[in-house]
């Protein structure tokens, strides 16, 4: 245990994500030597990414604006939805320059042991979304692990009565793998290959 | 495939030990508790991946040490050289390397070195919980297709997924537990798809085991009973294993554990737990037509045990390389005939590597390792090949 500040840094950093307490500690002390011209300028964008970005009312994409840009983006395809899990997916196959419709972000996936269901996510916002746009077309691109294939396969029981079109994302996507390792090309497959569910 | 080198780094009673290997047969002598085994199940767990869990491979490393290794060297069928190496830690996952590459997941690494191991303790498959026989035959199609390992362990996560769903159901209101319902219908889908995967797979297995067990078992035990495999599902399915019969149909499987499933819907509901699938199903043996679990002699269930193994040599081989075989402390074991019809088969394999405490137990020609142990250390002595045995 270190003094005070230095600890509560490391406690800090060892509650983010794929940070254990080993690098929290070697994260701390690296902030602790660092130049403080560059430890203001890390603080500060963690503090501006809380202060100005929010998520897109329409798809819960990460925003700076009340909508993101692909909502605002007239020449994008609104008879078409992909829904993903998280924004980062939405990065990844905004990457691909394959796919012109819009997105919904989930914020998830059905997972019993990390005691997430539906009600967790925004599937209620994506019902309300399918009775009020003019969409013909569900593209889920969930992760292609248990939980991506089971929130899939509870999505396109719930949309497919409402007369939408619902397909998913082809394989070729590595198997058990996080949606935003796929390469480029792959995910671009993926689109012309997606099949009806 | 040949196995040429072993290293061992601080793994159980070894600190610091390099052994090389020629094809054939190599027999390790030593008395007991000396090392021998150690020897064989370091390959052994080499062969199989590291463990999932953090601690599972910890007893491995050496008391008092935080870091064992185990290298090995080996040579394909096709004569390509690679390289296997296990860094185990007591206090982290264990670390795998296949030519000198690290693997993202342990699994990776399962069917660079293919390895065939009887121990005594294998008698368990023919007289133990039938998890010892799910996981005979798990191990068999690991090795055979590390696919299966990925599929088999979908199976798992969708399983606990679908318990735990199961069991957060018991604790709601009447309408939250129509909400539950909805999703508990998809987890049974997904259920029933992975399940079909790792049935299918294990059937295709029993098949391909069935013929070579039978002769197997007849030939090492000079007995006349046939010998008959039955895979029994919780699903209601039994199949008996028939050599002219090969991977099943998934859609008769698919449909028994959607039907087995809905059966038990009202007892799963009160149990909080899934009744039906590939983790409650079961292998029968029979020697003649008494169960072999229940009505075998120790000689007999030992034979079986033996043959169950020696079998899954011809199924490895069917795909990829010859496997190598580990007979650890088997010849004292078996009488004279039987000893005879094991050297027989031993000849037969591309390399062996042979335990034993009394050397004379092996009558088998090949290169003899001795075993010490001093000051808790274990050591390997090379003695010149033409020290042959009792042959
Ligand atoms: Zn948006």
């Amino acid at each position: 245990m270190y003094e005070g500040a230095v600890q509560d840094l490391i406690d800090e950093l060892g509650r983010l994500p794929g940070v254990g307490p080993k690098s929290a500690q070697r994260i701390a002390f690296h902030i602790l030597s660092a130049d403080p011209a560059d430890t203001t300028r890390l603080s500060q964008a963690i503090q501006r990414v809380k202060d100005t970005v929010r998520f897109c009312v329409r798809c819960w994409n990460v925003s700076e604006q009340e909508e993101c840009r692909v909502c605002r983006d007239p020449r994008r395809e609104p008879s078409l939805v992909c829904v993903v899990e998280e924004a980062r997916d939405v990065v990844a196959i905004e990457r691909t320059r394959e796919y012109r419709g819009r997105y919904h972000v989930l914020g998830g996936a059905i997972s019993p042991i990390d005691g997430i269901g539906p009600d967790d996510l925004h599937v209620k916002e994506l019902l309300t979304r399918l009775g009020a746009e003019p969409v013909a077309e569900v593209i889920i691109a969930t992760n292609p692990n248990i939980e991506g294939e089971a929130t899939a396969s509870y999505l396109s029981r719930l949309i497919a009565p409402l007369g939408v079109r619902v397909t998913r994302l082809a394989s070729g996507l590595p198997v058990g793998g996080d949606l935003d390792y796929a390469d480029e090309v792959t995910l671009g497959r993926a689109f012309a290959g997606r099949r009806d569910v | 495939m040949l196995l040429t080198r072993i290293e061992l780094q601080d793994v159980r009673s070894y600190a610091a030990t390099a052994v090389g290997l020629d094809a054939g047969v190599t027999v390790l002598v030593g008395p007991n508790a000396q090392g021998k085994t150690n020897l064989l199940e370091a390959v052994h767990r080499a062969a199989t991946g590291g463990s999932h869990r953090v601690s599972g491979d910890q007893p491995l490393v050496r008391a008092g040490e935080e870091l064992g290794v185990i290298r090995l060297e080996l040579r394909t069928d096709e004569g390509r050289r690679r390289t296997l190496e296990l860094e185990v830690g007591t206090s982290r996952r264990t670390r795998t390397r296949v030519d000198g590459q690290d693997v993202r997941r342990s699994s990776d690494a399962l069917g660079v070195l293919r390895v065939v191991l009887f121990a005594p303790e294998d008698v368990a498959i023919v007289r133990g919980d039938p998890g010892e026989r799910r996981r005979f035959l798990d191990d068999l199609l690991a090795q055979r297709r590390p696919a299966y390992a990925a599929a088999r362990s979908e199976y798992d996560r969708v399983l606990k997924q679908r318990n735990n769903l199961l069991k957060q159901a018991r604790h709601l209101g009447p309408s939250a537990r129509d909400a539950a319902a909805a999703t508990l219908d998809v987890w049974t889908e997904q259920l029933v798809t992975h399940a079909t995967s790792v049935i299918a797979a294990r059937i295709a297995a029993v098949h391909a085991l069935a013929g070579h067990v039978d002769r197997s078992y007849r030939d090492l035990a000079d007995r006349p009973e046939r010998i008959r495999l039955t895979y029994r599902s919780s699903a209601g399915l039994d199949v008996v294993g028939d050599p002219d019969e090969g991977v099943p149909e998934r859609e008769p499987i698919e449909t028994a554990v959607r039907t087995a499933l809905a059966e038990v819907a009202g007892d799963e509901r009160h149990r909080a737990v899934t009744l039906v699938g590939p983790h409650r199903d079961d292998l029968d043996l029979d020697i003649g037509e008494l169960p072999a679990r229940s009505h075998s002699s120790h000689g007999e269930a030992w034979s079986l045990a033996l043959a169950l193994k020696l079998s899954t040599y011809e199924v490895l081989a069917e795909v990829g390389d010859r496997p190598i075989v580990l007979l650890d402390d088997v010849f004292a074991e078996l009488d004279e005939t039987r000893r005879g019809r094991l050297a027989d088969a031993c000849g037969r394999w591309d390399q062996v590597l042979v335990t034993a405490a009394v050397e004379d137990d092996v009558p088998l020609e090949g290169a003899r390792l001795d075993v010490r142990i001093e000051g808790g250390i274990s050591s390997v002595h090379t003695r010149p090949a033409a020290a042959g045995g009792a042959a």
